[in-house]
């Protein structure tokens, strides 16, 4: 036991003399965090349009001034050809263009029926159907009023609930995802490195005649790397909390020991990675392209994963971060218990107990 | 010059003889090229709806129908009670609940009012907003077709009605894929030639060779072009091939010319590089080089753009993409593949790219010393 201790306070101090890795594990969650949560967003807002007004009378200024008013737009340029709309979607300067025919007014007043036109860069599609959906509701508000809230008779009033997020903020995505993949990436590739360094060091014959098990060889490594994601963990989740405001909704003991058993996994990847890997180099390529990637990807954090063809889909349920995605989100943010992720926990479980197995069994204690 | 040639061979021999940089130059950019585009799929569709029906009508049934056969529904769970349907959201059985009140038909019908409850599952505010947008469209088209059954419509409309119609320019089909794949080839070119080029100073450091270097009679500018120049052409190789494969395999043809990515790629990849050299000079082992531009180019993938709209982001990031080069590249790429735009729409992107490359490898050129320690 004691051996062991003084095995864990060796790779301890490994971790605690590299001052420059050290520092860049401990601050990659917490940028990757503040990245996520602050800059990335699907939010529009102040979304630059162009409007192409060829009426120019009182309702499509007033039409006019609503958009530009409202948070989501920012009325940059007024075009006066449609030739002129191109040329500004070309130079990158517009998302949107409205256009209003001529005598807007008069067509709405006395003949009940006017027509507005958007034009959305659909380049990017999405961006370009929710501005679209705005813009209508601001265009479909005025028309109510010009109605003076006259109801229309048969209508059907839709209730919209929210649920979970209300504000719609991307964090509430992000920090589950980033979780995965910064647990991934410091216990899976730093493990790996750390192992594959003392081989390529030369300081593995020592350790492996030593008279400590390998079983215990390999726990000793992995123990330090074990309290760096814990020490991750804490700084997301208290971040997510007090800068982001997700708050964690359901119980933080259920969390913190799923979180835990996802860790043991990440870390028996690392070590299988580092039983095949001869140099510092492939051990780090390796876990960049079978970790990193399809943690990215096929987590579902990133890019829904039913939006996916089969195949791909087949492939992301091998990948020990979807089950983790999903569990984090569960207990995190619906505020579920044990009873709705067992079956999750149950694979992740799965997954771990065979991937240390093969990695204990396929451990060398020759070189 | 005849010393920039030795040296421009000696690289090129040193590459060209190493398998696994070959392999990982073309063969890793090519899978990715091909699997990104399929996984990062972000156009919202196949929304998994689940049905709370108390009014049991044909009206009820009607509207069903109607969401259903938009194509962006699929009905997965039909719950007798809210409670139900919210656990089928609580277990991703499904992303939308719709609750129909019993007596829908009746109330719609006596009382002209009628309501529905919709909730959504919003943890991905992306898609649970554009969810609930598009059933809510639905939902106005099925009212107005109710409408017009039991009113007889006038030829003029008793109210005022704005009519609102929507064109997508640029990528009329809404094609995901059209607006990821420049973008992604992106991302790809500047992983190549900034880790590529950083770790190859750093490797030489490593391995003791930049002694030589340093007692011969090559130039600091010398020995940083000799270093630039052929990761510079590879590079370019690895974004011809990128644009081969977009053009085959997903048929995406620039709707600008080619020589203006070309044009620009030129300059982009001379900052992108140089910003490579210069953290190598600061790098002591591959391993600390490898983390740190993995940091950085993690963090300019992440605010470039291609994920997310930069509009979108807060002041403050906004200020930082201005100082990252990938954004404008990836801005370029997709205003000329996708909007047909020409040298002089990107003329500020091409000026601001000259000054990146001057800046950087100015900098990589002052600090590179050939003095070991």
């Amino acid at each position: 036991m004691k051996q062991f201790l003084i095995f864990i306070k060796k790779e301890w101090l490994h971790i605690w003399r590299d001052r420059r890795t050290l520092f860049i594990l401990i601050w990659m969650p917490i940028v990757q965090i503040l990245l996520y949560g602050f800059a990335l967003t699907n939010e529009v807002k102040n979304s630059k349009i162009a409007i192409f007004d060829q009426s120019k009378d009182e309702a499509t200024r007033a039409i006019s001034n609503r958009i530009a008013a409202s948070r989501y737009f920012s009325l940059v340029k007024n075009v006066h050809t449609y030739q002129d709309i191109d040329s500004t979607f070309k130079q990158g300067k517009i998302r949107m263009a409205i256009v209003f025919p001529a005598g807007f007014r008069n067509d709405l007043l006395h003949g009940n029926h006017a027509q507005i036109q958007l034009i959305a860069d659909a380049s990017d599609p999405n961006t370009a159907n929710t501005l679209a959906n705005y813009a209508s509701a601001i265009i479909n508000d005025y028309q109510q009023e010009l109605n003076q809230h006259q109801d229309l008779p048969y209508t059907i009033q839709v209730q919209v609930r929210m649920l979970y997020n209300p504000e719609l903020k991307g964090a509430y995505n992000f920090v589950p995802g980033v979780m995965a993949l910064v647990l991934m990436l410091v216990c899976a590739m730093m493990t790996s490195i750390s192992i594959v360094k003392e081989k390529e060091i030369g300081t593995m014959e020592v350790i492996l005649v030593s008279p400590l098990k390998p079983f215990r060889i390999i726990i000793a490594k992995t123990i330090p790397y074990l309290l760096v994601s814990l020490l991750n963990i804490a700084s997301i989740l208290l971040l997510s909390v007090y800068a982001l405001g997700v708050p964690i909704v359901g119980s933080l003991t259920l969390l913190l020991a799923e979180s835990i058993l996802f860790t043991i996994t990440s870390l028996s990847v690392g070590i299988l990675i580092s039983n095949t890997a001869k140099t510092q180099q492939t051990a780090m390529f390796t876990s960049m392209m079978s970790l990193f990637l399809p943690t990215l990807l096929f987590s579902g954090f990133l890019f829904p994963v039913e939006n996916m063809p089969v195949p791909l889909q087949v492939i992301s349920n091998i990948v020990p971060a979807r089950w983790y995605f999903i569990i984090v989100k569960a207990v995190m943010i619906k505020g579920l218990g044990f009873a709705s992720i067992w079956k999750e926990t149950t694979i992740l479980l799965g997954m771990t107990v065979a991937l240390l197995g093969v990695s204990i069994y396929q451990f060398k204690t020759r070189l | 010059m005849r010393l920039l040639k030795f040296l421009l061979q000696k690289e090129l021999l040193q590459i060209f003889r190493d398998p696994a940089i070959i392999r990982i130059l073309f063969i890793m950019p090519m899978i990715q090229l091909l699997l990104l585009p399929l996984a990062a799929d972000y156009e919202i569709k196949n929304i998994n709806l689940g049905v709370v029906d108390h009014d049991h009508s044909a009206y009820s049934q009607k509207m069903i129908n109607k969401i259903i056969s938009s194509g962006y529904f699929k009905l997965k769970d039909y719950s007798a009670t809210y409670k139900d349907g919210l656990h089928a959201i609580e277990q991703d059985k499904t992303d939308l609940l719709l609750e129909i009140p019993a007596q829908f038909e009746q109330s719609l019908v006596k009382e002209d009012k009628a309501e529905l409850l919709v909730a959504v599952n919003a943890i991905n505010g992306v898609k649970g907003g554009l969810g609930a947008a598009y059933i809510q469209g639905i939902l106005r088209d099925y009212n107005q077709e109710i409408r017009t059954q039991w009113i007889q419509m006038p030829r003029f409309e008793p109210q005022p009605v704005i009519e609102v119609t929507s064109s997508n320019w640029y990528n009329p089909n809404m094609n995901y894929r059209v607006f990821m794949v420049p973008g992604i080839l992106v991302m790809l070119v500047t992983m190549i030639g900034s880790s590529f080029a950083a770790n190859n100073i750093v490797r030489e450091k490593e391995m003791g060779t930049i002694e030589q270097i340093n007692v011969s009679p090559i130039k600091k500018t010398q020995f940083i072009l000799g270093k630039l120049i052929p990761f510079w052409l590879l590079a370019n190789i690895v974004l011809t091939l990128g644009l081969i494969l977009a053009r085959v395999v997903y048929g995406i043809v620039p709707l600008g010319h080619y020589s203006t990515i070309y044009i620009f790629s030129s300059v982009y990849l001379v900052a992108i590089l140089g910003l490579g050299l210069l953290l190598s000079t600061y790098a002591q082992t591959q391993q600390q080089s490898m983390l740190v531009s993995f940091f950085v180019t993690m963090i300019f993938n992440l605010l470039s753009g291609l994920y997310t709209p930069i509009e979108s982001m807060p002041e403050w990031a906004q200020i930082i993409t201005r100082f990252n080069p990938v954004s404008y590249f990836i801005e370029v790429m997709r205003m000329v593949m996708l909007k047909g735009s020409g040298l002089s729409d990107i003329s500020f992107q091409i000026y601001a790219m000259l000054g990146f490359a001057v800046f950087f490898n100015g900098w990589a050129i002052l600090n590179y010393r050939k003095r070991s320690g």
